[in-house]
């Protein structure tokens, strides 16, 4: 069962990924790179990473994404000549059910079910809030501190850019 | 471990069979008589004019930004705060350093007035 | 990490139930107490006290026609009601309604909670874009920038909380308030979640996604029949999970006050019936609140929206949160 998962999750996240560099609207790269953040989640879980499957998540779904969403819908991109010509439900549902039935096929074939290596059992308190906690605020402080100072440096970093001023004689447009 | 994730995977299917449900269900009772004047977006009454995407402040921009970073900041307080008490004073003094050298990352955008909308007072007006 | 159970399945099944339920109920409630607010009588032909007006609703808005606006994307304009409506239905699975009546209990549940509610932000931004039009499109993006706004001193009041739990599970997040409930504890960050999980839902005083005055419908202008339905339904969704979220973080779940001090022992039917009485009379509370505000205060404007979310409740909530932490460590090291 969880070979097939895996199997359906990684096709789902390679397939997504493909997708978001092929569909020529932006908006719709944006979403199909948010179904591939959620599959990863899903591989993530199945590793037994529980916290970082959430947090896969919470930062990259939820945040870094609606950053990305921000910035399309601000920049007014042109929809581009599409390679499917129109992008319509019957085509997002025929690329799932597409999906189901080339992992279901590559379960089949391969006879994958030996594949993958057992995950230790120890994973699953390694995977936990806790463990995570506890190696991070001891072994790993220094580069926690570092990355404080990368994060405020992003903040001014962000700032510049939105600052920056255009020359007076340049065209405005 | 896995079979406490399987209700939220079983409530996120029938969450999405409910939602898909009540759409088509919509659509097969509901009538279908367009016409042009039904499909123009709605500008009170007038004829539309231009396209919708236009070009909005960036305000929106920074403030997505700034929420980014915050946002790794308070996903860094989550495992902190599970286990603190276990830990010397020294980690509690290195999470205050932490949460203050974001925290001058905030007072600069404040005072920069990045996070302004009001009309005469922001940095983009 | 509790167990799953058969329980666990019942459990489940039931509080979808009540869930979408209580969203119809919510609507009924919502406008019956605006109806006595305003001293008028409110919906109360169909069936007693005009019960049945909910039904009534759906039934409608499901024969009404579905237009999608010709310049739109249909395909994401279909796909963004459905959002908020799965963001909403997903967050019943870990919430305890009573001690051991949960569907079930991970490891980083709160931060589970936090997730779901961050993907709420694509149906109302996506609906916005999707429909192609200037209102939508700026409701949309308000709504976005105001949403993500309110989640970090949402995320720092609850984190605030687990200083007292020491477990993202939410079975120790509601048994750590036994005695003292967090609001007593912790009032500030109460506060503040009250007031982020009004403007995560989108309601009054920050109902801004939807100024009728400014942007006519706000993101749902250009939609109609159950695509709308959907929208509103999951707004009181949304309500009535905010206000069972209130309930779980800061008022003890589903504990007495002090429950641990003078709680006598009970059977196991007694207690499940007493756990979620209390859990559902706090929760019908709660959203009494949230329809009582709506009906008493006014909308902000955007520009104070966004400075009480980065100017006041960010800066208050990291505070706290580090005065907190401080104080709770030297009382468990050196005084307790």
């Amino acid at each position: 069962m969880i070979t097939y998962i895996f199997v359906f999750l990684a096709v789902l996240a390679v397939a997504s990924a493909l997708a978001m560099v092929i569909s020529k609207n932006t908006v719709n790269s944006a979403l199909f790179l948010v179904l591939n953040m959620v599959s990863l989640a899903g591989l993530f879980l199945l590793l037994k990473a529980q916290f970082l499957a959430v947090i896969q998540i919470l930062v990259y779904a939820g945040a870094i994404m609606v950053l990305f969403l921000f910035v399309i819908m601000l920049l007014n991109v042109e929809d581009e000549e599409s390679l499917f010509s129109r992008f319509r439900v019957k085509y997002f549902v025929a690329f799932l059910v597409g999906i189901a039935v080339f992992s279901q096929l590559l379960y089949s074939i391969g006879s994958f079910s030996e594949m993958l290596p057992e995950v230790a059992p120890e994973m699953t308190e390694a995977g936990t809030v806790e463990a995570v906690g506890e190696v991070l605020y001891s072994q790993y402080l220094l580069p926690f501190h570092i990355i404080a100072l990368l994060l405020t440096a992003a903040v001014n970093g962000a700032l510049m850019i939105a600052q920056h001023k255009i020359k007076p004689g340049a065209s405005n447009d | 471990m896995f079979e406490n994730y399987l209700p939220i995977a079983i409530l996120a299917g029938v969450a999405v069979v409910l939602a898909i449900l009540l759409m088509t269900l919509s659509r097969v009772l509901g009538p279908y008589r367009p016409n042009k004047t039904k499909l123009d977006p709605y500008e009170s009454g007038m004829d539309p004019v231009g396209d919708a995407a236009n070009r909005y402040s960036i305000s929106f921009y920074l403030v997505a930004i700034a929420f980014i970073v915050f946002d790794v900041e308070v996903v860094f307080v989550y495992p902190w705060a599970v286990s603190y008490l276990d830990f010397g004073p020294g980690t509690l003094v290195s999470m205050i350093i932490f949460i203050l050298e974001l925290y001058v990352g905030l007072i600069y955008l404040i005072k920069k007035g990045a996070l302004d909308w009001d009309l005469k007072k922001g940095m983009f007006n | 990490m509790e167990p799953v159970t058969t329980t666990s399945y019942i459990v489940l099944g039931i509080a979808l139930f009540m869930l979408l339920n209580s969203a119809a109920l919510a609507v009924y409630a919502e406008r019956r107490v605006a109806a006595f607010i305003q001293n008028r009588w409110g919906p109360n032909r169909v069936g007693p006290y005009g019960l049945f007006q909910p039904i009534a609703d759906v039934v409608k808005l499901l024969l009404k026609e579905d237009v999608t606006p010709a310049r739109g994307f249909k395909t994401i304009h279909a796909i963004a009601p459905m959002i908020p409506v799965f963001t909403a239905l997903m967050t019943v699975a870990v919430i305890p309604f009573g001690d051991g009546l949960y569907a079930t209990d991970i490891n980083s549940g709160v931060l589970y909670i936090l997730a779901i509610n961050s993907l709420g932000v694509y149906g109302i931004t996506l609906g916005g874009w999707a429909s192609n039009s200037k209102y939508s499109l700026l409701g949309g993006l308000r709504a976005a920038a105001q949403m993500i706004s309110y989640e970090l001193p949402m995320g720092l009041a609850v984190a605030s909380c687990i200083l007292f739990a020491g477990s993202l599970s939410f079975i120790d997040v509601v048994n750590s308030q036994e005695v003292w409930w967090n609001v007593i504890r912790n009032p500030i960050a109460a506060v503040i979640f009250i007031v982020t999980a009004f403007a995560e839902a989108n309601r009054t005083p920050f109902d801004l996604p939807e100024a009728e005055h400014e942007l006519v419908g706000g993101y749902h202008t250009e939609y109609s029949s159950m695509k709308f339905g959907m929208f509103f339904l999951a707004e009181y969704m949304h309500v009535v999970v905010g206000s069972m979220l209130i309930t779980t973080f800061f008022f003890g779940g589903y504990h007495l006050p002090f429950a641990g001090l003078w709680l006598p022992e009970m059977g196991v039917t007694a207690k499940a019936i007493l756990d979620v009485s209390v859990f559902v009379l706090k929760t019908v509370f709660f959203a009494f609140l949230f329809i009582w505000v709506r009906w008493t205060i006014p909308r902000f404007k955007y520009n104070q929206v966004m400075k009480l979310g980065w100017k006041r409740l960010l800066p208050i909530s990291i505070f706290n949160f580090l005065g907190l932490a401080v104080i709770v460590y030297f009382w468990h090291h050196y005084i307790a």
